[in-house]
């Protein structure tokens, strides 16, 4: 890999991780303020959606006319289409998870370096739990 | 911390969205953070390096948060270890199972229109919304 690509790589993280420090997103009781309709709503984090989705919505389709990115020699993208169970029911517990702890992988990685433990303690179990859903797949498809 | 803070969600906002275009425009991929990390626990060959590269740079943000605050970032979180183990579980497991978390799917999915992303970022945002009305105002657990 060359230097660019291994830079721009780190730069990439480096740019998210800054994104979701100021967005306030790093903050779990914040994350369930915004996801608490009945209390005292949080809209902030509907900025944070917003914000982004700006940004990506406007620029995706541009980048997608091109032939190849800039630094790879094709897109990677998703070729799954079709709406199952396992994106419906993965994603349930995603949020039920995400509800109870105000985490979602993207804060709770870059949290890691704040001096707070809670991070540590959720991530290390989140990684578990990727290991966890590895296991049940490949138990469920024994060929691949 | 009931504050609206809207010019710092929508800025953060718009880094995150730029993070994610540039991750396309540069390299081709999808800024999911759950699917970076998930494939780095069992990677093909040349496919392990970027993905560990982009999570130290994720790790390095908040030192550079440091060096223009003086202070690092701070989490509070009020939740117990065994609710932050149970959520991680959760977290873990259905993200790999869904295919995404909240960038992949809600960031980078919605703005490719994928319906797949739509169903999935509907339902987590409601399993959300559910669970933390549950967890505060049915059974007070949560502040």
């Amino acid at each position: 890999m060359s230097m660019k690509r291994s830079l721009s790589s780190f730069a990439i993280g480096a740019l998210f991780g800054i994104g979701l420090i100021v967005s306030g997103m790093i903050h779990p009781q914040k994350v369930q303020d915004f996801l608490d309709f009945s209390g005292q709503w949080d809209a902030s984090l509907a900025l944070v959606m917003g914000g982004a989705l700006l940004v990506t919505a406007l620029t995706f389709p541009l980048i997608l006319k091109r032939r190849e990115p800039l630094f790879a020699n094709k897109f990677h993208l998703p070729t799954a289409k079709e709406v199952d169970s396992k994106l419906l029911i993965g994603s349930a517990l995603f949020g039920i998870g995400w509800g109870l702890g105000g985490f979602c992988p993207g804060p709770a990685i870059v949290g890691l370096v704040s001096g707070s433990t809670a991070p540590i303690v959720f991530v290390g179990s989140m990684i578990v739990g990727m290991v966890l859903h590895r296991v049940y797949h490949d138990m469920r498809n024994p060929t691949s | 911390m009931h504050h609206f803070t809207p010019i710092s969600a929508l800025v953060g906002g718009l880094l995150i969205g730029s993070a994610a275009a540039l991750m396309l425009l540069l390299k081709g991929r999808i800024a999911g953070i759950s699917g970076i990390l998930g494939g780095l626990l069992h990677p093909s060959k040349g496919d392990a390096s970027w993905r560990a590269l982009f999570l130290v740079g994720m790790l390095s943000a908040p030192l550079g948060y440091l060096l223009w605050t003086g202070h690092l970032p701070q989490v509070t979180a009020t939740t117990s270890y065994r609710t932050l183990v149970v959520a991680g579980l959760l977290v873990g497991f259905g993200t790999r199972l869904g295919s995404g978390c909240t960038s992949g799917h809600g960031v980078c999915g919605l703005a490719r229109r994928s319906s797949r992303s739509i169903y999935a970022t509907l339902t987590f945002m409601l399993a959300g919304a559910v669970t933390v009305f549950v967890t505060r105002h049915l059974l007070g657990v949560s502040p």
